[in-house]
C-alpha cells in the first residue's frame, strides 16, 4: 500500500469537515452545552487552517494567531459556561428552544 | 555577616511578631506568645548591636539601604538610614524595648488580651524603628503616625473602662494638631530644599545657599511648624495634656511608649533637623522657651500628685522640656544624651511603679502605700537608684546629662541665664517630687488595708531582672558623656564624639572660641546643681519623714491650683470644647436657621414656580413630540417584528444562509 504525503489539501479538507460538523451542531442541537462544544469545533477548524497555511507559507504569523484564538476560546468558554450556569439557575434548563424570552 | 545591609530586618522582625499575634495570637498559648514577641524584639536588638558595631568601623559613619522606590514624585524611596543618631535611637528602642517586653511577661501574666497586648507592643516597636531608621521625612512621618496609632491602641487597652477609651482618643486628637504642623513643615521644607531626604536636606541647608536667618522668615516658619509636630508628640506646652491621661494604659506601655521612646520622637526629630534649627535662632529660642516653661510647669504639678504614675508622667513631661531646652540652645548632642539616659531611669521608674502597683493589687494612690521597703526589696533598691539618678546625684546617669544641659544654657551662644535659672529650679523640684514619691511609697507605716497588706509580694523574676538591668544602665550610661572638665580619657566623652558627624555645625555659624575658658565657673555651677539636688531630697525627707501628717505645710492657695494641674484641662474645656465647639455651634445654628434656611426657602419657592411652568411645557410640547416619534416608529415596525422569534438557532440559520448566499453570489458570477 502506498502512503501519500499529507499536503495542505488534506488539512483543508479536515478543517472544512470540522467547520461543517461544528456549524451543523450549532444549528441543530438543542443542548446549549453541546452548542458551545460545537463552537469550539468551529474555532479549532480555523486553528487547523491557520497552522496549515503557516506551515505552507513558512511564516509564523498563523501559529501566533492560533495561540490568540485558543486564548480567546478559553475566555469565551469560561464566560459562556458562566452565563449558562446563571441561566440554569433561573430557568432550570439548558435546552435553548425553551429559552425564548427575547422575542417580539 | 554584614549587619549593615540587614538594617531593614531590624524593624521587620517585630512586624512579623505583630502579624503572628494578629492572625494566630488567639490560638497561641501564653508560653508561645511570651517567646515570640519578646524574642522578636530581642532579635532586633542583636541585629541593631551588630549593625552599630559595624557602623563604628566605617570611616564615613553613615549607611543607607534602599528597598524600593516609594514616592517618585518627591524623589523619596523606601530606604533606611543608619548613622550615629539613629544608631543611638535603635539601641534605646530595642534595648529598653526588649527589657520591657520581658517585664510584661510577668506584669501582664494575669490579664486578658495577652496576645493583643504583645501584638500591639511589637507593632509599636516596628513603627518606632521605622521612625528612627527612616532616611526621609515622609518615612519618618509614617513611623510617627504608626507609633501614635499604637499609643492610642495601648492607652485604650482596657477598653471596657471608659476613662481609658477617652484617654486614648484624647492622645490621638491632641497629636493630630501637632501632626498638622509637621506636615506643613514638610511641605515648606520640600519647597525650600527640593528634597525630603535627610542627607539632601542637610547638605542643602549646610551649603552656601542659606545663611542664618535673623529675622523670622520662611526657614524659621518651617522650623517652627516642625517643632509644633514635636510639641504634640513630645507633650510640651500647650499640647502636653494627653500624656498624663495616657497613664490609663498598662504600666509597661507607659514605660516604653510614654517615657522611653515614643515621646522622645519629637526631640529626635528636632535633633535630626538640626541643620534647619541652627539657621533659625528665633525658632530655636522658641524651642528652648517652650521646653523651659514646660519643664518647670510640669514639675510644679508633679509636686502634689498622689497617683504614683501621674507623678512619673508629669516628671516625663518635665524631663522632655529639659531636652528641648538643650536642643533650643543648640546643644543637640546633649538633648540626645539626656534622651538616652532618661530612657533608662524613667523606664526603670515606671517599671518599678508597675511592680509596686502589682504588689499593691492594683492600687496607685500613694496615700494608701508606705512601708513597702522591706516587702518588695528588689523593687525598692532599683527604684532607689533611679530616683537618685533623676534627682541628679553625682555619678549616676541623670547627673551628667542634666548638668550638661544646665551648663549649656549658660555656655552656648544661644543660651540665656533665664534658662539656667529655670533649669536649676526644676532640678530642685525634680529631686523633691521624686523623693516625696519614694518616702510616701517605701518608707514609714503601711497605710493600705489589711487585705492588700496580706497580699503584698515581690514580683516574679521576669519583672525584677529587667529592673536590675535598667538600674545598672541608670548608673553606667552617664559615664559616656562626662564633662570635659573631668579630664577623663576620650572613652568617657564618647557620646559627643560619636554624634559629632550628625551635628556638624553649620558653616555660617562655626565660630572660634565657643569653648569658654570658664572652668572655675563650671565647677561652681556643678556644685550649685548638686546642692540643689541634695536640698530637694532633704526637703522631701524633712516634710515626709520628720513631720507628722498634720504638721506638713498645706501650701495655702497654691496647693489646689497645683493639684488641679493649673486648671489647664478645665481651660481647654471652656475655650475649645465649650467655647469653640459648642458655643460656636450655637452661633452657627442660629445663622443656619435664619440666614441660610431663609435663602434656601426663597430659592425653593422660585424653583417651584419655574418648575410648574416648565412642567406644562414638558407635558404638552416635549412629550408630545417624543410620543409622536414613538408612535411613528411603532407603526412602521409592526410588520417586521415577527422576525424576532426569540429562538437562537433561527438567527444562527439566518447567518449561515446569508453566508451561503454571499458565497453563492461570487460562485455564480
Amino acid at each position: 500500500m502506498m502512503l501519500h504525503p499529507i499536503t495542505v489539501t488534506h488539512y483543508l479538507v479536515l478543517s472544512a469537515a470540522l467547520l461543517l460538523i461544528g456549524t451543523l451542531g450549532v444549528l441543530l442541537r438543542r443542548n446549549a452545552v453541546v452548542i458551545m462544544m460545537s463552537i469550539e469545533l468551529i474555532l479549532n477548524a480555523v486553528n487547523v487552517n491557520l497552522i496549515a497555511f503557516s506551515e505552507h507559507l513558512k511564516t509564523l504569523n498563523g501559529q501566533i494567531f492560533a495561540i490568540f484564538v485558543i486564548t480567546v476560546a478559553v475566555a469565551e468558554a469560561a464566560v459562556g459556561l458562566g452565563i449558562l450556569i446563571a441561566l440554569f439557575r433561573n430557568k432550570e434548563t439548558v435546552l435553548i428552544d425553551e429559552i425564548d424570552l427575547l422575542k417580539w | 555577616m554584614n549587619f549593615l545591609d540587614l538594617i531593614w530586618l531590624i524593624p521587620l522582625v517585630p512586624l512579623f511578631g505583630a502579624a503572628v499575634m494578629l492572625f494566630f495570637g488567639r490560638r497561641l498559648s501564653k508560653a508561645a506568645i511570651s517567646i515570640i514577641c519578646p524574642g522578636a524584639v530581642g532579635a532586633s536588638l542583636l541585629l541593631s548591636v551588630g549593625a552599630v558595631v559595624q557602623l563604628a568601623g566605617l570611616a564615613q559613619k553613615i549607611h543607607q539601604v534602599t528597598l524600593f522606590p516609594w514616592l517618585p514624585l518627591m524623589k523619596v524611596d523606601m530606604a533606611y538610614l543608619l548613622d550615629p543618631l539613629s544608631s543611638v535611637m535603635i539601641l534605646v528602642v530595642t534595648g529598653v524595648g526588649f527589657l520591657i517586653h520581658v517585664y510584661s511577661i510577668g506584669y501582664m501574666g494575669h490579664e486578658g488580651g495577652y496576645y493583643r497586648f504583645f501584638g500591639y507592643m511589637n507593632l509599636f516597636v516596628f513603627f518606632m524603628l521605622t521612625l528612627v531608621l527612616a532616611n526621609s521625612y515622609p518615612l519618618l512621618f509614617v513611623g510617627w503616625e504608626g507609633v501614635g496609632l499604637c499609643s492610642y491602641l495601648l492607652i485604650g487597652f482596657y477598653f471596657n473602662r471608659k476613662s481609658a477609651g477617652d484617654a486614648g482618643k484624647k492622645a490621638f486628637i491632641v497629636n493630630r494638631i501637632g501632626d498638622a504642623g509637621f506636615i506643613l513643615g514638610m511641605f515648606f521644607l520640600y519647597q525650600i530644599t527640593d528634597s525630603l531626604k535627610f542627607t539632601d536636606v542637610n547638605e542643602a541647608l549646610r551649603s552656601a545657599r542659606f545663611g542664618v536667618e535673623h529675622n523670622f522668615g520662611l526657614l524659621s516658619l518651617t522650623a517652627l511648624l516642625l517643632f509644633i509636630g514635636a510639641i504634640g508628640k513630645s507633650a510640651q506646652i500647650p499640647l502636653y495634656v494627653w500624656l498624663p491621661d495616657a497613664m490609663e494604659g498598662p504600666t509597661p506601655v507607659s514605660a516604653l511608649i510614654h517615657a522611653a521612646t515614643m515621646v522622645t520622637a519629637g526631640v529626635y526629630m528636632v535633633a535630626r533637623s538640626n541643620a534647619l534649627f541652627q539657621l533659625t535662632p528665633e525658632t530655636s529660642f522658641i524651642v528652648a522657651g517652650v521646653g523651659a516653661a514646660t519643664s518647670i510647669f510640669a514639675a510644679s504639678i508633679a509636686l502634689v500628685q498622689t497617683d504614683i504614675k501621674k507623678v512619673l508622667a508629669y516628671s516625663t513631661v518635665s524631663q522632655l522640656g529639659y531636652m528641648f531646652v538643650a536642643a533650643g540652645v543648640g546643644a543637640y548632642w546633649v538633648a540626645v544624651f539626656h534622651l538616652f539616659t532618661h530612657a533608662f531611669f524613667k523606664a526603670l521608674l515606671f517599671l518599678g511603679a508597675g511592680s509596686v502597683i502589682h504588689a499593691m493589687s492594683g492600687e496607685q494612690d500613694m496615700n494608701k502605700m508606705g512601708g513597702l521597703k522591706d516587702k518588695i526589696p528588689t523593687t525598692f533598691r532599683t527604684m532607689f537608684i533611679a530616683s537618685l539618678a533623676i534627682a541628679g546625684i553625682p555619678g549616676l546617669a541623670g547627673f551628667f546629662s542634666k548638668d550638661e544641659i544646665i551648663w549649656q544654657t549658660h555656655a552656648s551662644p544661644l543660651g540665656s541665664n533665664f534658662f539656667t535659672v529655670v533649669g536649676l529650679v526644676t532640678a530642685g523640684m525634680t529631686a523633691f517630687y521624686m523623693w516625696r514619691l519614694m518616702y510616701l511609697t517605701f518608707y514609714g507605716e503601711g497605710r493600705m488595708d489589711e487585705k492588700t497588706k496580706h497580699h503584698l509580694h515581690e514580683s516574679p523574676k521576669t519583672m525584677t531582672v529587667p529592673l536590675m538591668v535598667l538600674a545598672a544602665g541608670s548608673v553606667l550610661v552617664g559615664w559616656l558623656g562626662t564633662p570635659k572638665l573631668f579630664g577623663l580619657p576620650e572613652f568617657f566623652r564618647g557620646f559627643e564624639g560619636w554624634l559629632e558627624p550628625v551635628f556638624e555645625p553649620v558653616k555660617a555659624l562655626a565660630q572660634e572660641g565657643a569653648e569658654h575658658a570658664e572652668h572655675a565657673f563650671e565647677w561652681f555651677m556643678m556644685g550649685v546643681s548638686i546642692v540643689i539636688a541634695v536640698g530637694g531630697i532633704y526637703v522631701a525627707y524633712y516634710i515626709y519623714r520628720k513631720l507628722r501628717r498634720d504638721q506638713r505645710p498645706s501650701g495655702g492657695m497654691l496647693y489646689p491650683v497645683l493639684l488641679n494641674k493649673w486648671y489647664v484641662d478645665e481651660l481647654y474645656d471652656i475655650v475649645f470644647i465649650r467655647g469653640l465647639s459648642l458655643g460656636g455651634g450655637k452661633a452657627f445654628a442660629a445663622f443656619d436657621s435664619e440666614v441660610v434656611d431663609g435663602g434656601v426657602n426663597g430659592t425653593a419657592w422660585t424653583t417651584k414656580f419655574v418648575s410648574t411652568v416648565s412642567m406644562w411645557w414638558d407635558t404638552w410640547i416635549v412629550d408630545g413630540l417624543v410620543n409622536l416619534s414613538a408612535f411613528t416608529v411603532r407603526a412602521l415596525s409592526f410588520p417586521v417584528r415577527f422576525l424576532q422569534t426569540g429562538f437562537l438557532q433561527s438567527y444562527a440559520l439566518a447567518f449561515v444562509l446569508g453566508l451561503l448566499a454571499i458565497f453563492g453570489y461570487y460562485w455564480v458570477r
